[in-house]
């Protein structure tokens, strides 16, 4: 009986052509995610040839340390991270939300800087501010006549460090999200019952904000356990996970590679799950209408002067990587030595980004690889979004599922599990061995950056109410047409939206590159970190800057288009 | 229990004021209802009670305590929101429980007192479940229990019933008058829904623009209204311009259309232009000329069941009149020339 329904319903779906975009979708999603995936699972279990647990034995070896240690440091590294970007985020998003003090609203767009930092040049920006030589430690012994430099940032506390400043947004951002949907008039219920401020927080608004917490929570500790540019730049002699993996395959050490890349990925999609098995649990919406989100006047001259200053200070915290990378882009290549500050500027390292074509090279590959690679994303996540949002077959949520698991991936694990399929010729290659070539970079990307593409599209997707597009059916319209018509115009500003940041993404990508680059196709990070290795610090900043500019100018377009859409939307 | 007073309060937000000069006495006991559309100020006298806010002048006093700064949590009054404001992580009973949690009850006496308020409003049984998963109707019952179960000395509700469907609302209203009887509590109503506050208040205050236009019990404000809002707003009447003349002994009052409707003798007569408001049920309308009638034409007509809305154009004025549902009227269509007497002895006379 079910097996007749199950049938009926692919045929229903081939009528409404869904099965056209079925097929292609199975076959990319088979042969890049879950094969390669599969592959690097079998090789693992191979120890010299011999099939058995000989990889796993050696990494939970306690006589060669140096493996456990990298998974023992990466749990602890996110940890840390996890308390210090709660600690920040939180009260920020508390602060933005609930009290209204002159700029405000300024503020609030500002705390979200870290988000248009490309992760190697956020690093890059903290190695010449914080570190042994950078300015603000040199500054300070100048200032105060030290012999050496008062503090420095290195190893785990500067791995700390970035990843506070970079994570804490998720924080910031679900704690805002999460005050801004209680409805105030739970809060002043409880007031009216006799609750004091504090007995109010302790038992109505925490209890409330704990989801958000628990997400935020989850996505900073995976997020931090696939750091890799901060651990690369600033490990020193520390290892991490990510990072041995890295070491392992530049060793030569394939076996131990794929083994820590199970071992990485198992974490991450079980950290996937948890979130989404928790995101499906906890939900408190009630169907209030009309929340209208109250803020406390600060009053005071004292108390607004105050939080004006603090405020003042965080916008040059949060300002200072920015504005390092502005200014080291100015600086002529190897003038800058002892001195504080550098002393020699110059112009020419962007007239150079345009006019030689040595330099232009990396910006054209990297340009030419987003472009193919959000291409696909394009095609195949608004595909799997329709199928996923509208479809009706069993299923779907495997689907959904599936194409969310790269999100989950650490970029070393999708280089890694790229590397071993494409090796070799395969099917899904047309028999083409890959690595070497101009292509798995591409795909790499493709595969990262498919779940920024499918998200976008499937909240579009949800969005529209299907009597539209029945209303459009039942005025004779075919199903192509309705789509072409109704529903196209309707998830564009969406899909757009999450198409440039896939794109930008894409054009900063380090984590994948570096395992996968070859010089002819050699993306801006990789240039960055070679330019860096020969102390040319302007040239690396003038294209830090270029990564910056064009992610910023996604970020404001995608702001502008969320925000005409919500206007045209009719209830 | 308490009496509630307030003196003279005004309350502008940003220059704007939206409560006007407001005094009024609900005394212990009672059922005082705030009536006014949306937009008049009452949910922002109900919010000033409750301490959420503080006039901008003023004063309030419970009993014969000036509570004008002391902080709502302090205040004890139990308030039922509109939209209920249930604690979305609580169970039914917790919820309940919440404000008896706050004043440090014994868990023995908390259970005890929580069960029987359930029990109060019909809800036994129900302690343990999500209130996310309860019905409209149910949420808004929990909203009650959680108000009453502290034993305010002051029941505060706003539009408690405007998420209910339309026969619900009836049921819940009768049942919320009810239980303020058996409690005796002082209850304050606020409502835009004027057949909602007759039917359940001792008292009405109608508001408009911030400003009170009447307090007084429910018929007084049917019957005899204050002024044209009041009129329109309660009873739907005709209300209409004109000015009272008195030629041979007879009083009258002329219309601008030059239409003449007699009033008793008794009437006084003054020399300003005044309104004349008649309640739609009272003119009588017919297919045949009589005594006194005027003529007109049916413009519109809306059937209700147990009556006839007819909208009559007489000489460029319209008039409202309402019939039973009976034979003769029912064969009155729109285009249709009718007769109308207008019976100026049940007219009320409005200076503003």
């Amino acid at each position: 009986m079910n097996r007749i329904k199950y049938i009926m319903s692919l045929r229903n779906s081939f009528h409404q052509g869904r099965i056209i975009i079925l097929v292609p979708v199975g076959f990319i999603l088979i042969g890049y995610i879950i094969y390669p995936g599969v592959l690097v699972l079998w090789e693992s279990l191979f120890r010299d040839g011999v099939f058995g647990l000989g990889n796993y034995s050696e990494f939970f070896n306690i006589e060669h340390p140096s493996y456990i240690e990298g998974l023992l440091n990466s749990i602890l590294v996110s940890v840390g991270s996890v308390l210090i970007s709660a600690l920040i985020g939180v009260p920020l998003g508390i602060i933005f939300t609930h009290y209204n003090f002159p700029g405000r609203a300024l503020f609030s767009k500002l705390a979200m800087l870290p988000i248009a930092l490309p992760p190697l040049v956020g690093v890059l920006a903290f190695l010449y501010l914080y570190s042994e030589s950078g300015m603000v430690p040199r500054l300070i012994q100048e200032f105060l006549g030290l012999d050496h430099v008062p503090f420095s940032l290195d190893g785990v506390w500067a791995v700390l460090l970035v990843h506070g400043y970079t994570m804490y947004v998720f924080f910031y951002l679900f704690t805002a999200a999460a005050l801004k949907n209680i409805d105030p008039a739970i809060n002043e219920a409880a007031q009216n019952l006799g609750a004091s401020s504090w007995y109010r927080f302790r038992k109505i608004t925490f209890p409330l904000l704990i989801p958000a917490f628990v997400g935020a929570t989850l996505l900073v500790f995976m997020t931090s356990m696939n750091s890799f540019s901060a651990p690369f730049i600033f490990g020193g002699g520390v290892r991490f996970l990510s990072l041995n993996i890295y070491t392992s395959k530049l060793n030569g050490d394939m076996a131990m590679a794929v083994t820590q890349t199970v071992i990485l990925s198992t974490l991450s999609i079980g950290f996937l799950f948890l979130m989404r098995f928790l995101e499906g649990r906890r939900h408190y919406t009630m169907g209030t209408k009309g929340i209208s989100v109250f803020r406390n006047e600060i009053q005071g001259r004292w108390r607004r002067l105050s939080l004006g200053a603090t405020g003042i200070v965080m916008v040059v915290v949060l300002l200072l990587p920015h504005l390092t990378i502005l200014l080291l882009s100015f600086v002529q290549d190897g003038t800058w030595t002892y001195q504080v500050f550098p002393t020699i500027f110059t112009g020419d390292n962007y007239s150079r980004l345009f006019q030689d074509p040595q330099v232009w090279e990396p910006i054209r590959n990297s340009l030419s690889m987003a472009l193919i690679s959000t291409g696909a994303d394009v095609l195949i996540g608004v595909g799997v979004a329709y199928v996923v949002v509208k479809g009706t077959f069993r299923g779907r949520k495997i689907l959904d599922a599936l194409v969310m698991v790269p999100w989950a991936l650490p970029g070393t694990v999708v280089a890694i599990n790229l590397i071993v399929a494409f090796s070799q010729g395969t099917p899904f290659s047309f028999g083409q061995v890959l690595v070497g070539s101009f292509w798995l970079l591409p795909i790499a990307y493709f595969i990262r950056h498919l779940p920024i593409v499918f998200r976008a599209s499937s909240a579009a997707f949800r969005q529209i109410d299907s009597s539209l597009e029945e209303a459009a059916r039942n005025l004779g319209a075919g199903w192509f047409y309705s789509f072409r018509r109704i529903t196209l115009p309707l998830i564009g500003p969406g899909v757009l939206a999450g198409t440039l940041l896939a794109f930008v993404t894409a054009l900063g990508e380090f984590v994948a590159s570096i395992l996968l680059y070859v010089y002819d196709n050699r993306p801006i990070a990789i240039e960055i970190l070679s330019h860096l290795r020969q102390f040319n610090i302007g040239s690396a900043a003038a294209y830090g800057v270029l990564l910056l500019l064009l992610v910023s100018v996604v970020l404001i377009a995608s702001n502008y288009i969320s925000r005409d859409t919500a206007q045209r939307s009719l209830s | 229990m308490a009496k509630v007073t307030l003196n003279q309060i005004t309350k502008s937000f940003d220059e704007v004021p939206v409560v006007r000069n407001i005094s009024l006495e609900v005394a212990d006991g009672e059922f005082f209802s705030l009536l006014g559309p949306s937009g008049c100020g009452k949910t922002t006298i109900l919010r000033m009670i409750a301490g959420f806010t503080s006039p901008s002048s003023g004063k309030v006093f419970f009993d014969d305590k000036d509570v004008t700064n002391i902080p709502v949590d302090q205040r004890n009054t139990g308030m039922v929101f509109q939209n209920y404001a249930l604690f979305p992580h609580l169970t039914v009973f917790e919820n309940v429980a919440f404000g008896l949690r706050t004043r440090k009850f014994s868990s023995s006496e908390i259970l005890e007192r929580v069960t029987n308020s359930l029990i109060l409003v019909g809800l036994g049984g129900l302690e343990q479940r999500p209130v996310p998963q309860l019905s409209g109707g149910q949420q808004q019952r929990v909203a009650l229990a959680r108000a009453i179960v502290i034993e305010p000395d002051l029941l505060l509700l706003d539009e408690p019933l405007s998420n209910l469907d339309a026969k619900l609302r009836i049921e819940t209203r009768d049942q919320i008058r009810e239980l303020q009887s058996q409690l005796g509590i002082t209850t304050i109503y606020v409502t835009h829904d004027q057949e909602e506050a007759l039917a359940v208040s001792d008292r009405i205050t109608v508001m408009e623009k911030g400003e009170c236009c009447q307090i007084d019990r429910p018929d007084v404000i049917y019957r005899v209204p204050a002024n044209r809002f009041v009129a329109k707003f309660m009873g739907n009447m005709n209300v209409l311009t004109g000015q009272t003349k008195s030629k041979k002994g007879n009083v009258f009052f002329q219309l601008a259309n030059g239409l003449n409707i007699p009033l008793p003798e008794t009437t006084k007569v003054l020399k300003n232009p005044v309104y004349l408001a008649l309640h739609p049920h009272i003119i009588k309308l017919s297919q045949i000329e009589g005594k006194d009638d005027v003529e007109g034409v049916v413009t519109a007509r809306q059937f209700k069941g147990a009556s006839i809305e007819f909208s009559i154009d007489v000489n460029g004025l319209s008039f409202q009149v309402v019939k039973n549902t009976e034979e003769s009227i029912l064969s009155i269509q729109p285009g249709e020339t009718v007769w109308l007497h207008i019976p100026g002895d049940q007219a009320i006379i409005l200076k503003s």
